[in-house]
């Protein structure tokens, strides 16, 4: 049987009835950016291979999942521990089902200058530069579920970091998802304003409890101030019938630092679209990430770095291991705009498929138009080395234990990017719990 | 009780094209045997079906280590049991660190012999004790393996594997070739320092050099896929002299 194509319209049903309980109700700014997104959606539509941006991922998970929107209930229930990353973090928020689970969070004690609020609680005290970022950092963009998420927002963070403050410790932010008696959708928004001369540390943890299916439609919009720096890290394991879609928007300021490194261990489907845009001379970023799938799951990585100023640069180095019959998705454009001379920007991708059914779609672009820019990309994806292996096995290392230790220093040159080295160690635990066989392996990444 | 290693009548195919063609050797416990031949003729053919590399292809004969038949083992029993392969080229592994590969291969092999894992300590302890031997510097264990090394650090880390590990019989395939003077004397004494009755070495050489350092019981000039000569270790003095020349008309055939 055909399947059916489901509708921009299918997808709002059954979230018009709970219109009222979202947050922020009563802010007339608000109720008007919620509408003008809705509408949007509605016009753009579910996106189709016809556009560049969803040429390689289909969405047929909502052919065959009906989602319903999370309630309170799938909120509350009751998780035994929570799947902390970091040992030290500067205040920790956790979210289950969407839901802001206070008892569970801890931002006591975080210095002046930092504020970390629920995306409810932070309208409802009515913060007014909120007002003045949510929606516009972003500006209007053709993305329907950026746009969906505008108007269903329900959950995420906003946080500030004031003029001159440094965070050194991350804060951690944790979404829990699954384990509710039907497929549920929540949408996370966040909002980072890191101001003047601001530094701060951001890891945003997904994790799925469970094997049910949900549905994460999370959007976040960064702006990160003159001479302000973010390091910006998400972790993604989710359940293997979740779907993540995560649509960011960055604007970094003049000498502003903007570092990101998004890992994906899991899900159905995993996708993450980062626009980032080096809006003043000597903005830079890193946004890198890595990639573990197996079975049918699906990642896609859709990138786009705009230098609109003079010397500005970026990195892009992202790496994935395809197992099973997992699919992958790179897609990395670089636009060096006119009048952004003497800017440089750098992108690699590579993929190491570990089976004949796993594949990847790879397409790195460049757009330059202005001289004098220093400009690369690269792509490449292969299999484990066969040399390697015998090398390793000729000296009595199991052929499983060879493939990990090769699938391990094959993403620890993605890995190593990561700056903060606490976020580092749990990445690469990360990594080391998705191979297959247990290793000893672990001290070794912990010295560096 | 027999040789260590007893190889007879060994028909070895590489791809289409056979390149041992009924090659008979033994090498038994406690004696270096030398293997000589020109380029070409089948060296680290035979070494890498020693080691059980894949797409080397037995069709006929066998490979007696200690009286089993190692053409079913993978690498890593082979390994286990006690056989070890000084490369030719040894294989740059970006991203692994020399002492992670080497405390990984000397505990998976403990583990196979039902010994206890070493810990970090004691495997540092044992590690320390063989590059001072070797002079190999602190700095080659924390870089990964053999990336970047120069020809003379790679060769240096076969050795220094093949120390850890201590083999029953290590076959080293031209461990000599782009070594320096000073180089080679370390590589000997490497060698050497692991000769013992319950021990043998294969030391697979192109020239003569070596062999003045690492004395052997037994010289052979392999050609054409066989054995075509064997002699005492005045042989690869001789061969020194002579050249392969006879040996490559003598399979002209
Ligand atoms: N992987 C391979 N595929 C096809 N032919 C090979 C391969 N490896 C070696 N040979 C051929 O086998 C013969 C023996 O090679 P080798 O064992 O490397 O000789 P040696 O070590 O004595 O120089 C050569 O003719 C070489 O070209
Ligand atoms: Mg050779």
């Amino acid at each position: 049987m055909a399947r059916q194509a489901i509708s921009a319209d299918q997808l709002l049903q059954g979230f018009d009835a709970g219109k009222g309980a979202l947050p922020g109700r009563g802010l007339p700014w608000l109720a008007n950016l919620r509408a003008q997104g809705r509408e949007r959606f509605r016009t753009l539509g579910l996106p189709t291979a016809k556009l560049e941006a969803w040429r390689y991922t289909r969405l047929r998970p909502f052919e065959d999942t009906q989602f319903r929107p999370a309630t309170e209930a799938d909120g509350r229930i009751n998780v035994d521990v929570i799947p902390a990353l970091l040992k030290g973090a500067a205040a920790r928020i956790v979210f289950i089902n969407g839901l802001y689970r206070q008892e569970l969070s801890n931002v006591a004690g975080l210095p002046a200058g930092v504020s970390i609020e629920p995306l409810a609680k932070a309208l409802a005290a009515g913060s007014g530069w909120i007002a003045d970022h949510l929606g516009r950092v972003a500006g209007e963009t053709p993305q329907a579920f950026f746009a969906l998420n505008t108007a269903l927002m329900d959950s995420g963070v906003v946080v500030k970091i004031a003029r001159g403050t440094s965070l050194d410790l991350p804060i951690e932010i944790v979404h829990v998802s699954g384990l509710t008696d039907r497929p549920i959708m929540y949408s996370p928004r966040n909002l980072i304003l890191v101001e003047e001369g601001a530094s701060a540390t951001v890891l945003v943890h997904h994790v799925g409890l469970g094997a049910g299916a949900y549905f994460v439609n999370g959007a976040t919009e960064v702006d990160v101030r003159d001479g302000g720096s973010l390091r910006h890290y998400t972790v993604e394991a989710e359940s293997i019938d979740a779907i993540n879609l995560a649509t960011a928007h960055v604007r970094v300021g003049r000498d502003a630092h903007y570092e990101a490194f998004g890992l994906a261990v899991g899900g159905r489907l995993s996708r993450s679209e980062v626009s980032i845009r080096l809006a003043a001379p000597g903005a830079s970023c890193k946004l890198n990430g890595a990639y573990l799938m197996r079975g049918a799951e699906h990642c896609d990585n859709t990138t786009v770095i705009e230098h609109l100023a003079p010397h500005t640069s970026s990195r892009e180095v992202f790496k994935g291991v395809l197992d099973d019959e997992s699919r992958a998705v790179f897609q990395g454009r670089i636009v060096v705009h006119k009048g952004a001379q003497k800017s440089d920007g750098h992108q690699l991708s590579k993929a190491l498929l570990l089976s004949a059914g796993a594949e990847i779609d790879q397409k790195p672009e460049l757009e330059i138009y202005t001289d004098d820019v220093k400009c690369s990309h690269g792509a490449a994806a292969g299999q484990l080395d066969a040399a390697q292996l015998f090398y390793l096995r000729s000296r009595g290392i199991p052929e499983a234990l060879a493939r990990n230790l090769l699938v391990q220093a094959f993403l620890a040159e993605a890995v190593e990017e990561v700056s903060d080295i606490g976020v580092r160690e749990a990445m690469m635990d990360k990594v080391v719990h998705w191979l297959p066989a247990q290793c000893y392996l672990q001290e070794q990444w912990r010295g560096r | 009780m027999g040789p260590m290693l007893d190889i007879k009548n060994l028909h070895v195919t590489v791809g289409e094209k056979e390149i041992l063609k009924g090659l008979d050797l033994a090498l038994p416990a406690g004696e270096v045997h030398a293997i000589m031949g020109p380029n070409g003729s089948g060296k680290s053919t035979l070494s890498y079906v020693i080691a059980g590399r894949e797409g080397y292809e037995i069709t006929k004969g066998q490979i007696l280590f200690r009286g089993e038949d190692l053409a079913p083992m993978q690498p890593e029993e082979r390994a286990a049991k006690g056989v070890f392969l000084a490369f030719q080229y040894p294989v740059e592994i970006p991203g692994v660190t020399n002492t992670t590969f080497l405390k990984e291969a000397l505990n998976a092999i403990r583990r196979s012999r039902g010994e206890s894992e070493l810990d970090a300590m004691q495997f540092v302890k044992l590690l320390r004790r063989q590059t001072k031997e070797l002079g190999i510097p602190d700095d080659m264990l924390k870089r990964s393996v053999n990336a970047g090394f120069s020809g003379g650090e790679k060769k240096r880390n076969e050795i220094l594997q093949m120390a850890v590990l201590q083999p029953l019989l290590a076959v080293l395939d031209e461990t000599d070739s782009g070594l320096d003077i000073d180089a080679l004397k370390i590589v000997a004494a490497g060698v050497n320092r692991l000769r013992s009755p319950e021990r043998s070495t294969l030391v697979i050489t192109h020239y003569q050099r070596l062999l003045s350092y690492i004395e052997p019981d037994r010289v052979h000039v392999l050609a054409h896929g066989r054995i075509q000569r064997s002699g005492g270790k005045e042989l690869a003095a001789e061969l020194e002299r002579t050249g392969y020349a006879e040996f490559k008309a003598v399979a002209a055939e």
